[in-house]
């Protein structure tokens, strides 16, 4: 049992019991969205005591050093003192672009940061609508070989920040951004090794980031990218693929639609899940390097699916797009 | 030297994380109360279980095991479950060519959990 200082406030924390669950079952307002180290809406700042290193994990070097934590992985081992972030000095503004459809409910949308973000393809960071409103997108977009940000947003029925996206966006418009975050990205130690990436709806965004960052650094292992949709006007970016598959003979591309119609046979996408498909086309994921992204039931079941078919666990990375909270 | 020493320490910890896990994720024995557990979370988990059982340093206490497993005891993990996965432990070793008298005193070092992880 140990004691926990918040906003003023002394706040008994049992043993095992997160930072989050001590604070939010006694009555303090903390956000939290995943309560999975994904989302970091639980990041605070600890400004007395030992912060657990698993606490730091999905955070940069440099914020872990100024003591920054997410708070629903925090397991105090010790009294600790902490206060909610200032965003103020977390977030960077960042002009609109462009708002371009890239189907039915997917758009991406460009962004001219202020000052130079600083991030690696396949990273995220949180949007926001208002100062107590934000969500996380993925970056498509590559830095060095795009001038601009580009995330591709699905609209979510009822969603508060992606139907603002849609709906009201302009070219002009000026929004806050926070830093990028998240480990699915390129490795170039691994330049030989073969690269699966799978993806399903707007979960392509990073993973079309990632087979990009990969090419122009000369990947020369296979590289395999799955996207799945439930039906074929859900495909978004084939002609990119396509061309990229066509210029570079050790990527492959795999569409996956769940159900046959004209267009899927038009565009010979495999008419099975991406899961099926992978799990149907390679026989063993020893020496693999994974990244799983989008819709969570599926990035967990070809998790295990994967790590079981031989992947090394730390060679899985993934990216569940789980509600971000708070809402 | 000690048992945790002797099979490689922290390195040996890592070899056999993905392959104990691996295992116990295809024992239909006991993997239901695998399931459903994070598994990014759960891999550091299996770390903190081989560490213990390989008689590395941790500080979990009795008491923090009875609370670890008491929903897996609610779910009805019992005797014959805990000895599959100290099959799974020593199938683990074996594969990665520990000895069969280090793999004895492993097994008698999980022993010494079980009343705690079954809260008897
Ligand atoms: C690491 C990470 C990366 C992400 N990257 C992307 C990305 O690149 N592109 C992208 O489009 N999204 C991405 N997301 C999801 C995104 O952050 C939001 O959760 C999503 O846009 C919904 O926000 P909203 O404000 O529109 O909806 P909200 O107002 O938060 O939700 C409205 C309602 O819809 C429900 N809901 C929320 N999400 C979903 C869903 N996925 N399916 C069905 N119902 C849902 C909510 O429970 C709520 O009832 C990512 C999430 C994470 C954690
Ligand atoms: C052999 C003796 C055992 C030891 C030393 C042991 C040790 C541990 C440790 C150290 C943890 C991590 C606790 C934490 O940090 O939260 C843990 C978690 C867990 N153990 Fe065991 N364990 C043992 C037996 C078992 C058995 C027999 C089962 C089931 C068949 C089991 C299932 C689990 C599960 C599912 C978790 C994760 C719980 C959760 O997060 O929900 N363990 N164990
Ligand atoms: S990261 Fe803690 S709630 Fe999502």
């Amino acid at each position: 049992m140990t004691t926990i200082h918040f906003a003023g406030k002394a706040y008994v924390c049992e043993p095992r019991q997160t930072l989050l669950d001590c604070l939010q079952t006694q009555g303090a307002m903390v956000p939290s969205g995943c309560r999975s180290g994904i989302c970091q809406s639980c990041l605070m700042r600890a400004q007395e005591g030992a912060v657990p290193s698993l606490a730091q994990q999905g955070l940069s070097p440099h914020r872990a050093a100024q003591g920054y934590l997410l708070a629903c992985c925090c397991i105090p081992e010790g009294e600790m003192t902490v206060t909610l972030p200032d965003t103020q000095g977390l977030t960077c503004a960042a002009t609109v672009l462009q708002r371009v459809p890239l189907n039915g409910d997917i758009c991406a949308l460009r962004l001219h940061p202020d000052s130079p973000l600083d991030y690696r393809a396949g990273q995220y960071l949180r949007l926001y609508h208002q100062a107590d409103t934000s969500r996380c997108y993925s970056l498509a977009s590559v830095p060095t070989v795009d001038d601009y940000l580009e995330f591709h947003i699905r609209r979510i029925p009822g969603g508060r920040v992606s139907g603002w996206v849609h709906d009201d966006l302009q070219p002009g418009d000026r929004v806050m951004i926070g830093e990028a975050v998240g480990d699915c990205v390129y490795d170039e130690q691994l330049c030989e090794r073969t690269l699966l990436l799978v993806g399903t709806g707007s979960g392509l965004a990073p993973l079309y980031g990632i087979v990009r960052d990969a090419l122009s650094q000369q990947h020369t292992g296979p590289i395999w990218l799955y996207h799945g949709s439930f039906v074929a006007q859900g495909l978004y970016l084939q002609p990119e693929l396509r061309a990229l598959a066509a210029r570079f003979p050790n990527f492959h591309y795999v569409p996956c639609v769940d159900r046959e119609s004209v267009e899927s046979q038009a565009w010979s996408a495999r008419v099975m899940t991406a899961l099926d498909a992978v799990m149907a086309d390679h026989r063993s994921f020893s020496g693999y390097r994974v990244y799983l992204c989008g819709h969570p039931d599926m990035v967990n079941a070809a998790r295990l699916k994967i790590f079981v078919g031989g992947a090394s666990m730390s060679d899985i990375l993934a990216d569940p797009f789980l509600p971000s909270g708070p809402s | 030297m000690s048992l945790y020493e002797q099979l490689g320490g922290d390195a040996a910890v890592n070899a056999a994380v993905d392959i104990f896990y691996r295992k116990v994720l295809q024992d239909a024995r006991i993997n239901r109360f695998f399931t459903g557990v994070d598994m990014a979370k759960q891999a550091a988990k299996q770390k903190a279980f081989l560490t213990m059982a390989f008689g590395g340093p941790n500080n979990y206490t009795g008491q923090d095991m009875r609370r670890g497993h008491a929903h897996l005891v609610a779910q009805g993990l019992n005797d014959s479950h805990f000895d599959a996965v100290v099959e799974n432990l020593a199938a683990t070793l074996k594969e990665l060519g520990v000895s069969d008298a280090l793999i004895a005193q492993v097994a008698a070092v999980a022993e010494t959990t079980r009343n705690d992880v079954l809260g008897k």
